[in-house]
């Protein structure tokens, strides 16, 4: 069964090829079909690998299939080969079964568009990209899928390129991640050129033996890879795109944005935790990168008004967590969050584009109302995911994914209570901004009217991930509600279990700090939203308040800072060298050979006398030649 | 034997200097052929009596009067020499002048340098070029003939013309498009002024 | 002899001149061989001088022909009115 392992990241590019092709003239049903049914078959092939997978595992838990050679360049012979281990595995659970689920939504919602069957081309390519980097088994072919993923997630932002605002997003996008893509090539490099190899596994075992712990050259490489996946991931301070690539279709933004190509940065860091455990400071600053995001990502997303951009902003705050248990040493935490947050997220963005859909595409919060009623499907799975990205206690898997987080960041040895109490902090903000969504566009009066109903396409995703949203977190529960540890286990056939420290305080009790905070922020924010909406008006009337309001909603200034900083620059350079006198050189030397050749033309003058006087000097060149030498 | 030699070597000199300057081509055509003659002479002086009469013969007797032929086709008539008296200004002959002297002078130095020996001693009949020309050189003679068809039929393809049409325009009018298209050799330049060309 | 036709090639611009010239060098040319060959007691001058004769027939009767056509064509024998190959 595992043999079958290439025709997961296959499919998808096999589908994306046949969309790019014959797209435009396939009829939509055919596109219809083949766009989810790519994504499906190679979700039934995962499933029945993963079983075949549990069943049997194969020798040291790891599976490699290698296709054949890439290249075979002075000594560096990089294969086109798929590694699967628990890590991949799980992450290709996820991201087949989640993007079947969306690209099925989609059917529905980019009915009428028409760039149709263009839309779900790139939406394969991009599932087969992210296979790729998933599966790939060594860190060249791992690059390769980022780069596809940042291609398509370009593509897809800008998928309404009409648009001159979705264009600037996607170049933006695309901008801020190559900034860390070429960190992250950097670090590429430095692995190759010190450890001679980029095949994963090779690389860990010899960086374990080649590299002291806290060798400089393995915290610069930790540093670097951070720098990728900080810009692929949203982080501190490459998070500027995210919030702006909401200028693509809800379904990408479910997708790419929230479920899968964010995660990348995770993936990778996962994937080299050897190195990251040979570089503690590498490590620290993963940490301080994610509850640094975290709490900014907070504060930014209370104080906006687009739907979208709400979660846009959680989305960067929930991965800050993930890369808070990455940062801590707590590996499989934060893949259990992935994966749970894959779930609900995708779920709200969903919904979100059911509401949208819903309101003749008015994405501002503050302009809805009242759609508990008329669109009820969309209201509860909403509910339940909005629950779960808040943590409501016992019933929601964000509860136990984020409470082992945020547990670990105080009890591992990495850990310590200054990261704990900001991550409470951040459980309350995430509270705050969950529960204003949810009473602002639901509850009150309704101020659009509602005219596009969702069909059984896009509701049935959606039942299905809130379905998972409430009981995917019974896979790993804390030790005294259950002990049940099926994740951990799973994944501690791959990546190591968290070196615990002092903790200082029970599982128990965080857990109790955890729900105080999500109980605070759901009764304020009902206070606020619900009863008394005059006090929000009073709160942020004042001048301190609203410049404080000002700059959250700025996402901290990042924006404006980068502008001033790295764009006008540029753009005065570029200025400056409008006529590119750099180019001046080379132009110089088109004209210096013009003039020759303007020189050399007087000569050819077409008539015959001259040209033999041109005979005879040439003779008697020769003959002088001959006469002296 | 001697001063025959030089005499007819100035003879073709001061011939060929004449030919360069006449502005007549009939009358460039006549010293060219005296030239000729006088090759021929010197020829005979020094022991190549074949070559002479070939000289005459095919030289001046055969491409002399293909020129003669052509001249007086094109009809060229007191228009050239206007034409040639146009041309052939002073200031045009001082260039090609030191060239030319400069190879004279070149090659003087280069054939002058080894010891002459004596020249004309022996005569070298007909009867030794025959039989070298069918022994060694007969591939040579062959590829000669080769040269020669290939000649003659290119210069008949040139020269022919298309002929209708020159008929149905002599036919409408005889006098100005027979002139003015120029296919009438006989007539072409007579009504032009003199000059243009 | 050879530098008269020379200078006689490059000063006349009467393409019928200027042929005659280009004759000039050619019998200069073989004046040459077969003077070597006397010089040398050998028939083989005189051989080269029948070759550079027909060849110079051949060259005559063909460049004859261009002459021709030209005119038919440029009506005017300028050797300079024929410039069209200018850079």
């Amino acid at each position: 069964m595992l043999h079958l392992l290439w025709l997961i990241p296959a499919l998808p590019f096999a589908g994306a090829f046949v969309l790019i092709v014959f797209g435009p003239r396939l009829p939509k049903r055919a596109v219809a079909i083949i766009g989810p049914g790519v994504i499906a078959v190679a979700g039934v092939i995962t499933i029945l690998i993963a079983i075949s997978f549990l069943r049997t595992p194969p020798p040291n838990h790891a599976y490699t299939q290698e296709l054949w050679t890439w290249f075979d360049v002075g000594g560096f012979h990089p294969h086109i080969g798929l590694y699967l281990d628990a890590l991949s595995l799980l992450m290709t659970l996820v991201v087949t079964f989640v993007g079947f689920l969306i690209h099925w939504y989609s059917t529905e919602f980019m009915d009428g568009d028409e760039g149709y069957s263009r839309f779900f081309a790139y939406m394969n390519l991009f599932v087969a990209a992210m296979l790729m980097l998933l599966l790939g088994d060594n860190l060249l072919l791992l690059f390769l899928g980022w780069e596809g993923v940042g291609l398509c997630s370009y593509l897809l932002i800008g998928f309404w390129y009409q648009d001159w605002a979705n264009c600037v997003a996607a170049r933006k996008a695309f901008i801020v991640t190559r900034v860390g893509d070429v960190a992250m090539t950097l670090g590429l490099l430095l692995l190759f050129t010190h450890l001679g190899t980029l095949d994963i596994q090779d690389l860990m075992h010899r960086a374990l033996t080649q590299w002291p712990v806290g060798s400089s050259l393995a915290v610069w490489a930790g540093f670097l890879l951070l720098g990728g996946a900080v810009g692929k991931s949203a982080q501190l301070p490459l998070q500027t795109w995210l919030p702006d690539a909401m200028a693509g279709p809800t379904p990408t933004s479910a997708l790419i944005h929230a479920a899968t190509m964010v995660t990348a940065g995770v993936y990778l860091i996962a994937r080299t935790h050897v190195l990251f455990s040979l570089a503690p400071a590498a490590q620290t600053a993963v940490a301080v990168v994610g509850i640094a995001t975290l709490i900014l990502a907070g504060f930014a997303a209370l104080t906006q008004w687009d739907l979208k951009r709400i979660l846009a902003y959680s989305t960067v705050s929930q991965i800050g967590y993930m890369f808070l248990a990455l940062g801590v040493g707590a590996w499989s935490a934060a893949l259990f969050h992935f994966m749970t947050h894959a779930f609900f997220k995708a779920l709200l963005f969903l919904g979100a584009g059911i509401v949208i859909n819903a309101c003749h595409h008015e994405h501002s919060i503050f302009k809805m109302g009242g759609l508990r009623k008329q669109l009820p499907v969309a209201f509860w799975t909403f509910l339940i995911a909005g629950c779960s990205l808040a943590g409501l206690p016992l019933i929601t898997a964000g509860f136990y994914s984020k409470g082992l987080i945020i547990y670990e960041s105080r009890a591992a040895a990495n850990g310590s209570t200054t990261l704990w109490t900001l991550a409470v902090i951040g459980v309350l903000l995430t509270s705050l901004y969950t529960f204003r969504m949810i009473f602002v566009t639901f509850f009150g009066e309704p101020k659009t009217h509602v005219e596009h109903k969702p069909g059984y396409s896009m509701k049935i995703p959606c039942i299905v991930l809130a379905v998972l949203s409430v009981i995917g977190g019974f896979v790993e529960t804390p030790r005294f509600l259950g002990d049940a540890h099926f994740f951990t286990d799973f994944l501690h056939t791959t990546l190591p279990a968290v070196i615990p420290g002092s903790a200082g305080m029970s599982e128990l009790g965080s857990e109790l700090w955890v729900t105080l905070a999500f109980v605070v922020g759901l009764v304020v924010s009902y206070y606020l939203y619900m009863v008394n909406p005059a006090l929000v008006e009073a709160i942020t009337a004042p001048a301190l308040s609203k410049a404080l309001h000002r700059f959250w909603f700025s996402d901290w200034g990042m924006d404006w800072l980068y502008d001033h900083l790295f764009v006008r620059p540029v753009v005065w350079f570029a200025h400056v060298d409008r006529r590119d006198f750099i180019d001046g050189f080379y132009n110089g030397c088109a004209a210096l050979s013009r003039g020759i050749y303007r020189g050399l033309r007087t000569t050819e003058t077409g008539r015959v006398r001259w040209y033999a006087a041109g005979i005879v000097f040439g003779s008697i060149v020769f003959v002088a030649i001959v006469l002296l030498v | 034997m001697h001063v025959l030699f030089y005499i007819a070597a100035a003879v073709a000199i001061f011939a060929t200097l004449m030919m360069l300057t006449r502005l007549n081509a009939v009358h460039a055509l006549l010293y060219l052929i005296v030239s000729l003659l006088a090759v021929a002479i010197v020829f005979f002086t020094i022991g190549a009596p074949f070559m002479a009469a070939l000289e005459v013969i095919i030289y001046a007797g055969a491409i002399m009067v293909l020129f003669v032929f052509v001249v007086m086709l094109l009809n060229l008539g007191k228009r050239q020499v206007a034409q040639e008296k146009a041309w052939q200004r002073p200031g045009m002959w001082p260039g090609p002048v030191i060239l030319a002297i400069i190879l004279i002078v070149e090659v003087a130095f280069l054939v002058g340098r080894p010891g002459g020996a004596a020249v004309g001693t022996q005569a070298i009949g007909p009867k030794q070029v025959g039989i070298a020309l069918f022994g060694p050189y007969l591939i040579g003679v062959e590829l000669a003939s080769f040269l020669l068809l290939g000649a003659l039929v290119g210069a008949y393809h040139l020269g022919v013309r298309k002929q209708e049409k020159l008929e149905k325009r002599n036919d409408k009018h005889t006098h100005e498009s027979g002139a003015a298209a120029g296919g009438d050799f006989v007539r072409a330049g007579a009504d032009r002024p003199a000059g243009t060309p | 002899m050879f530098a008269l036709g020379l200078t006689g090639l490059l000063v006349r611009r009467n393409l019928m001149l200027m042929l005659m010239s280009i004759e000039v060098m050619l019998n200069a040319a073989g004046l040459a061989f077969v003077v070597a060959g006397a010089r040398w007691m050998q028939p083989d001058g005189q051989i080269m001088f029948i070759f550079i004769l027909s060849s110079a027939a051949a060259e005559v009767a063909v460049g004859l022909a261009l002459v021709l056509q030209l005119y038919h064509h440029h009506k005017s024998l300028d050797a300079d009115a024929i410039s069209e190959m200018r850079g």
